[in-house]
């Protein structure tokens, strides 16, 4: 048996540790507790049980086992509700004593749950978009490793202006908080690269038909820009299609509007849609080649957004865990390791800012034919890309946050 | 000019789909007085059922027929075994609604799953119709021309079969109709298996248009109420005028209002129940 | 036992809950409470009154966002917030009450219906008011006479207390002859009306008192959460309450606040151990109305009467 310097350092640090500091080496034996705060009925149900899937997928090819401890999962469902969201989160810190949570999904529960997190002082990685809780209302314990409401779409309107070449632009999206940030950040750089934004709609978030704003629709623009989450998008751009527009307005997608969940109901019509996101399940790189690999053989389709951004998560844990040897009841110790890591993940290479949102790699994706299914190819890469776009941090903070009405769309026309 | 001619296309087609919805709904209301809660689930699982159904059988509208099938025997068993055993318990029967559209809902969630399903609109029916530089989904049309269609066969089921004239009788007055030897039991189980497949069949032959997916059912259940009221109880007259009303507020509302989207559209329900409460053409109150 | 001592024993009871049970219980069964005072709110309208109403989490919902609304926009402390809100959501029962008794039974189901789905439109358009989806947070706890409600165990005694006093205010309301003639207008209305009494001005004055207990579950809603979103007043909020007071028993006391318990349990305890949770609850209730039309709560009556006369 050769000798391993390394393990004999980890025994010894171990035996150390055990003598010197009893309580932490009980700690070390005890399983860690991960709360998983996702919605599994109601209409965000598709997200919610991917999330599920793919955080159980990279536990199952650890054996459960992080950083030397063993990891227990405790699994929330909010029913998209905000305040059962935050019911739940209760129930998994107060009976079943998590110490960390992944999630939750949607803006409205971890706004909720804000208040209860810093009381809690409760470990967050999360994955809903809400802007603020990183931005001007930031949550010490909150770490968000997928993606602010217009971190993905501000590259994207960089590459409609500069590579694309478009000049004129309408944007539509669901009318919540995520649809507005996103459509404000795209406005913002679309505009600032020269572009005009001339029609902005809000649908609200349950039409049952998006015919009376298709209606509505400027037919002398370039392209249109769909903020939509969950099924609003597919179901936008086939009414769209059926309206006889395709073809003659390009259409271009935020990071929920045609994820691959959505995309594997779909046909021809999809083909050569644009998107920008900060995860593909074509992305070249080892872990994504195994991690999408492998979804798809146990689920039969390919990961999107909400199954990458718990195994992207799940991976910043992990290497946050070993840098602290396991110690989560730490909590200090995990907030600045974590905030402090940089790590290769399924998505890419990825890093945070001091406020606790992630810096990484987001792709320009386009939709093609290959294997016999509708995939979302990576076409070009912004790599470091930070919540803030281009724009410097304090200016960025000094401006109210991005909502329907700011920045003001000065060219919309009527 | 053509947004408008455009709105107006949008208004027709959104209130001939409604009229499906409305048109069980009513006939349920009406006759039985059963605020029937489900209608809306009945709707989101015909679609769902639509779905697994093209999958054999490829024609969109032998699909909307055998569905709507299934749906009506699936309402003619809730209503023998379930709503029978509760009569006269107007709550009970609320609340027991309530509690079976939960229940479908899991049920299509376990079975369907969570992602939306596009329902494949008929390949001659794909392109849409240009006229004088307007183009207009085609689909939409044909949905408005089965919705005229439906209309007519109901008022003619209605007004010119004995089954319709007992019907009508029930809705007027039931100890009478009942004292006169008409065989009220049976004409329940007939009517609320008749609107359930309505609804069903609306499902499926709206699914091109809205697609199959989990809250389906809560996004439709409201606008079937409110055209309901608006039209007035257990008349199809009501059910069809109200429709069209309806699908012209919606439509041009949200264009001309879009902060108000929500408040316009349950304005005349307010208005209507509040100072004509049996509706435009109904024949007694709510 | 008498009926007062069968209460007070319960009300013991759980007054000793915190130095027994965990924290997580200790919050589950205050928001027992909120849900009960909602429920019991609402029973006074649809067991008493006769009249169903769906729009419940109307008075929840606007009592709750005028009191975030006006400490967040307004700076405003708990003393002034709390009883202005609960004036303003007053004055509107009392207009909602005005137009919805144009109609009885189910008119007065979709009427209430409409006018609950109207706010909660408003709730979630009128953006620069109430951050829509977003919902208002970043509220606090009121501290009465300084005492902090922000633990776990002092806001459950603070909702113990405020459910305590509201139940009997209602059972009050409920024994009193007013409440005497609210249960012959819901039984006999045209003889009531034949007698003398003004039926629609006992069903108003019910309507605007169910509203004010519903405003205080509200405010006890969002010193709770500590949050405010306009989910709490769709048609579930408003049909959750309905539901738990018929299947708890709409003609008693009792019966709601069982309903308004079995709900909140079937949803948040039962809901981490059956994944099936949603469809779970639509059996329960199909079950109970099924075999206990009359609700839980009478309908373990009857068993229990049965049973003893065996």
């Amino acid at each position: 048996m050769t000798f391993n310097r390394r393990r004999f350092i980890q025994a010894a640090g171990a035996g150390v540790s055990a003598s010197a500091f009893p309580s932490f080496a009980f700690a070390q034996s005890s399983p860690i507790r991960l709360g998983l705060m996702t919605v599994k009925t109601g209409p965000l149900a598709s997200g919610g049980i991917d999330m599920e899937r793919a955080l159980v997928q990279y536990l199952k090819e650890r054996d459960y086992m992080m950083a030397g401890r063993k990891v227990e999962l405790f699994v929330g469902d909010s029913g998209g509700v905000p305040a059962q969201s935050r019911t739940k989160l209760q129930e998994l810190v107060e009976r079943d004593k998590i110490q960390i949570m992944i999630g939750p999904l949607d803006t409205a529960s971890a706004l909720a749950s804000d208040d209860y997190i810093r009381s809690q002082q409760l470990l967050t990685l999360s994955v809903a978009a809400a802007e603020d809780m990183t931005q001007r209302k930031p949550n010490p314990w909150f770490t968000r490793g997928t993606s602010t409401s217009s971190q993905s779409a501000q590259p994207l309107a960089d590459y409609c202006a500069k590579t694309l070449k478009f000049k004129r632009m309408i944007t539509i999206a669901d009318d919540i908080a995520y649809g507005h940030e996103m459509c404000a950040g795209f406005q913002r750089v679309f505009e600032d690269a020269g572009g005009k934004i001339v029609q902005k709609l809000f649908p609200p978030l349950t039409v049952p038909d998006y015919g009376t704003y298709i209606a509505q629709l400027k037919t002398n623009v370039d392209a249109i820009f769909l903020g939509f989450a969950g099924s609003n998008g597919f179901r936008f751009f086939r009414q769209f299609n059926e309206y006889g527009l395709r073809g003659k307005i390009a259409v271009v997608g935020g990071m929920t509007a045609f994820d691959e969940a959505v995309l594997r109901n779909m046909g021809d019509e999809a083909l050569g849609i644009i998107t920008s996101c900060w995860y593909s399940a074509e992305i070249e790189n080892a872990i994504n080649k195994r991690f999408a690999a492998n979804f798809r053989v146990d689920w039969g389709y390919d990961p999107g957004f909400y199954a990458a951004a718990t195994y992207v998560e799940a991976t910043v844990l992990d290497a946050t865990l070993q840098k602290i040897h396991g110690k989560i009841e730490d909590k200090q110790a995990f907030m600045k390791t974590v905030r402090a890591i940089k790590v290769d993940t399924a998505r890419g290479p990825v890093r945070f800012d001091h406020l606790g949102n992630v810096i990484g790699n987001v792709y320009i994706r386009k939709v093609e034919r290959k294997d016999g299914r509708l995939v979302n190819t990576v076409i070009y890469t912004y790599p470091d890309v930070s919540q803030f776009w281009t724009y410097k941090e304090q200016e960025f903070l000094k401006n109210p946050v991005y909502s329907r009405d700011w920045p003001p769309a000065k060219n919309l026309e009527s | 000019m053509q947004y408008w001619i455009i709105q107006t296309l949008n208004s027709l087609a959104l209130g001939g789909l409604l009229f499906l919805l409305a048109a069980g709904f009513s006939l349920i209301f009406g006759l039985m007085r059963i605020a029937n809660l489900t209608h809306g689930s009945l709707y989101m699982l015909g679609a769902y059922v639509g779905v697994t159904i093209l999958k054999f059988v490829p024609n969109l509208w032998l699909a909307a027929l055998i569905g709507g099938a299934v749906i009506a025997v699936f309402g003619g068993l809730i209503e023998r075994f379930i709503l029978r055993a509760l009569a006269g318990n107007a709550l009970g029967q609320v609340l027991v609604t309530l509690g079976i559209s939960f229940i479908v809902a899991d049920f299509c969630l376990i079975v369907w799953g969570g992602d939306p399903i596009p329902v494949q609109t008929p390949l001659a029916l794909q392109q849409p119709l240009r006229i004088g530089g307007v183009a207009f989904p085609t689909y939409r049309l044909v949905v408005l021309a089965i919705a005229v269609v439906t209309a007519i066969v109901l008022y003619v089921l209605m007004e010119r079969t004995r089954i319709g004239a007992m019907i009508r009788a029930g809705v007027d007055d039931m100890p009478m109709a009942r004292a006169v030897g008409i065989p009220v039991s049976k004409l329940f189980t007939a009517v609320f298996c008749l609107g359930a497949g309505l609804a069903g069949a609306g499902g499926i032959i709206g699914g091109p248009i809205m697609s199959a997916y989990p809250g389906l059912d809560a996004d439709m259940l409201p606008l079937a109420l409110i055209v309901v009221i608006l039209g007035g109880i257990g008349s199809l007259l009501g059910a069809f005028v109200g429709s069209f009303v309806i699908g012209a507020i919606y439509t041009f509302g949200t264009a001309l209002l879009p902060d108000l989207a929500y408040v316009i559209l349950f304005l005349p329900m307010i208005v209507v129940i509040a100072f004509r409460p049996r509706g435009l053409f109904g024949r007694r109150t709510v | 036992m008498t009926k007062w001592a069968r209460w007070i024993v319960l009300a013991a009871g759980l007054a000793a809950l915190p130095w027994v049970a965990g924290e997580y219980y200790v919050n589950l069964t205050s928001q027992i409470f909120i849900a009960a005072i909602f429920a019991a709110s609402l029973n006074l309208l649809v067991g008493y009154g006769g009249l169903p109403s769906l729009g419940h989490a109307s008075w929840l919902g606007l009592a709750a966002y005028l009191s975030a609304w006006m400490s967040l926009k307004l700076g405003l402390g708990h003393w002034a917030t709390a009883p202005a809100a609960l004036l303003a959501t007053t004055l509107v029962a009392c207009a909602f009450g005005w137009i919805s008794l144009r109609a009885t039974g189910l008119g007065f189901l979709m009427i209430t219906l409409a006018l609950s789905q109207v706010l909660w439109g408003t709730a979630y358009r009128w953006v620069s008011v109430t951050d829509g989806d977003n919902g208002l947070r970043g509220l606090t706890r009121p501290a009465p006479f300084g005492w902090s409600l922000d633990s776990a165990a002092s806001f459950y005694y603070f909702a113990l207390a405020v459910t305590v006093v509201a139940i009997f205010l209602m059972a009050m309301f409920v024994a009193s002859p007013f409440g005497a003639a609210l249960r012959g207008t819901r039984d006999q209305p045209r003889r009531m009306s034949a007698l003398g009494h003004d039926v629609w001005t006992i069903r108003w004055v019910t309507f605007v008192y169910s509203g004010f207990w519903g405003a205080v579950s509200g405010l006890l809603f969002v010193y709770y959460n500590k949050y405010i979103h306009p989910a709490s007043l769709s048609i579930t909020s408003s049909a959750e309450a309905l539901l738990g007071v018929i299947a708890g028993g709409s003609g008693t006391l009792a019966g709601p606040i069982v309903g308004a318990a079995i709900i909140m349990l079937l949803k948040n305890y039962v809901s981490a151990y059956v994944e099936r949770w949603n469809m779970l609850m639509g059996f329960v209730f199909v079950l109970i109305v099924i075999f206990v039309p009359e609700g839980v709560v009478p309908g373990a009556r009857r068993l229990w009467a049965r049973w003893r006369a065996r």
